[in-house]
């Protein structure tokens, strides 16, 4: 409920997307201390400083990382509590699974 | 009981294995009769009752669940393909009283496969939405909430043996 409230059914897709390559959950990872500039995160990716900046740009429009200035070089930081949101729906459907287990469970005992 | 979940976020899907200490015949009886179905398809507060029940593949297992109002709330299965007793492959729509799917209403396609070892049962069951946002459209129907209330309530259950 906290969710949908927060969240469009529109961004939480976009999040998805996002969230659905190993490189960009990589950099969301890499930039939780918000300590890394995009140059500083690329030099580990086999890929251009260019691609790395797409990937860096993806994560960022849906709010997963914002950009912070600091000096002449930009650092990249994870927002956690976005990322947060969009397990909340996940995590309620395991607890419902959970439940239907556990009653699984309770009817074998029953026989 | 053991019970093991991976969430994939990226993808939408869940995925629950459990392994019980029965018999898989007895685990697949879970599912095969309808009245072992509903005592753990909906938590006791939202008890499922199944009106229909094709487990074979192009049929219908349509059912309710009754909140404590008395409010139903009708889902139906369009079983794809079932193999006894190891696999089900089902789409689990909401549905009118008719059992008709209602449009706009998110959609989980599920597989559900079992396994006999050492003489208990692995069962699987992954659970996928064809997109975030059908995952997202359940948290606002509350089907959880009541999945949830549940769990106090089955201790009772559990204790009995």
């Amino acid at each position: 409920m906290v969710v949908s409230i927060e969240l469009s059914d529109a961004e939480v897709d976009r999040l998805f997307h996002a969230l659905a390559d190993a490189t960009r959950r990589d950099i969301l990872r890499r930039s939780v201390a918000g300590d890394l500039s995009v140059s500083r995160l690329a030099a580990d990716y086999p890929m251009s400083f260019a691609a790395v900046q797409k990937h860096v740009a993806v994560l960022e429009q849906v709010g997963l990382v914002t950009k912070i200035r600091n000096g002449r070089e930009l650092l990249v930081r994870s927002d956690p509590d976005t990322l947060r949101r969009a397990r909340l729906a996940l995590d309620q459907l395991e607890e419902a699974w959970r439940g239907r287990v556990e009653r699984m469970a309770a009817v074998l005992d029953d026989e | 009981m053991q019970i093991t979940v991976d969430k994939d976020l990226a993808n939408a899907t869940l995925t629950v294995e459990t392994r019980f200490a029965h018999p898989i015949e007895k685990v697949w009886e879970l599912f095969a009769n309808p009245r072992k179905l509903e005592r753990w398809w909906g938590p006791p507060t939202h008890p499922a009752t199944v009106v229909r029940h094709e487990l074979e593949p192009g049929g219908a297992v349509h059912y309710f669940m009754t909140d404590p109002e008395g409010n139903r709330y009708h889902g139906i299965w369009r079983v794809i393909s079932v193999e006894a007793p190891a696999r089900i492959v089902a789409d689990d729509f909401f549905a009118d009283e008719e059992g008709a799917p209602v449009e706009g209403m998110p959609t989980s396609h599920f597989e559900y496969t079992f396994e006999a070892v050492d003489g208990g049962t692995v069962l699987r069951c992954v659970s996928r939405y064809d997109t975030v946002e059908e995952l997202q459209k359940t948290l606002d129907m509350g089907v959880e909430e009541g999945l949830r209330g549940a769990m106090s309530q089955m201790e009772p259950l559990l204790a009995e043996g």
